[in-house]
């Protein structure tokens, strides 16, 4: 019963949040938005014991990523001028809900093989033991620093002043 | 009523519909960006669902998930550094006005 509540809850204010992310005029509003569509998808994981990737949602959608999104709005002063639609809104409105549609549809008429397992009631260890154990996911683990090596770097040389 | 994996396939399906017509009916890049993280975020919930109703112990949705977020983190990275750097060139963020490699 709480499931029920708690799913109900959470998926109204994720789509609430995210219908005002793309709707508002104001950008600085639709970045606070994005921030309670974060924490509603940390309550989802929640809800799917994956209590791990809901820390980490937390901290890194809400710490991180938030806080650069609002720095960069901070950044450009583009608020005055909103967030305008361009003359593709039709079209990506037709887009957007064919796609929901086949979707949906879908899902709804494919027979998922589910489980009656119960889910383990804490992954951290679990998830541990899956991405550094030798017959896991070692080499991905491994990649990813590079990955956001790269990133720094990038990040780094794209902002640096050039005028000097 | 019970909630099963349907309900969060259908729930992040609407969600990356949201995050569609976002990315592609918006002038603004920042908004662009934050439409293209809630569409990370849907397929997070898709992962997630489907390693807790299918495959509850094995848990590589779960690890699948993780390297979508580092991937996320790093993306809006590099877009906002894009985006700042093209907004000192050409004060602005209209992702109609920026068209330097348009043929």
């Amino acid at each position: 019963m709480g499931q029920v509540i708690g799913f109900w809850v959470f998926a109204v204010a994720i789509i609430g949040a995210a219908l005002g992310v793309v709707l508002l005029k104001n950008v600085f509003r639709a970045a606070v938005l994005l921030v309670g569509c974060f924490l509603g998808v940390a309550g989802i994981f929640i809800l799917l014991s994956a209590d791990f990737l809901a820390a980490m949602q937390i901290l890194i959608y809400i710490g991180a990523i938030s806080i650069l999104i609002i720095l960069a709005i901070m950044l450009t002063r583009e608020v005055a001028s909103g967030s305008p639609s361009n003359k593709f809104q039709i079209p990506a409105l037709v887009i957007a809900a064919l796609f929901c549609t086949g979707v949906v549809y879908a899902i709804l008429n494919t027979s998922w093989q589910i489980t009656a397992v119960p889910p383990p009631a804490t992954t951290t260890s679990n998830l541990g033991n899956k991405l550094f154990s030798k017959d896991g996911f070692i080499l991905p683990v491994e990649i990813i620093p590079t990955v956001l090596l790269a990133t720094i770097l990038g990040a780094i040389v794209l902002v640096k002043d050039k005028k000097k | 009523m019970t909630i099963g994996l349907e309900h969060y396939l259908v729930l992040s399906a609407i969600l990356f519909s949201i995050g569609l017509y976002g990315a592609l009916a918006k002038h603004n890049a920042i908004v662009i960006l934050m439409s293209i993280e809630i569409m990370l975020s849907a397929v997070n919930i898709a992962l997630v669902a489907f390693s807790g109703y299918v495959v509850p112990t094995a848990l590589t949705g779960q690890v699948f998930a993780l390297f979508a977020m580092a991937v996320a983190a790093a993306e809006t990275a590099v877009g906002l550094a894009i985006i700042i750097s093209i907004y000192r060139n050409k004060e602005t963020i209209d992702a109609n006005k920026i068209d330097l490699m348009k043929w």
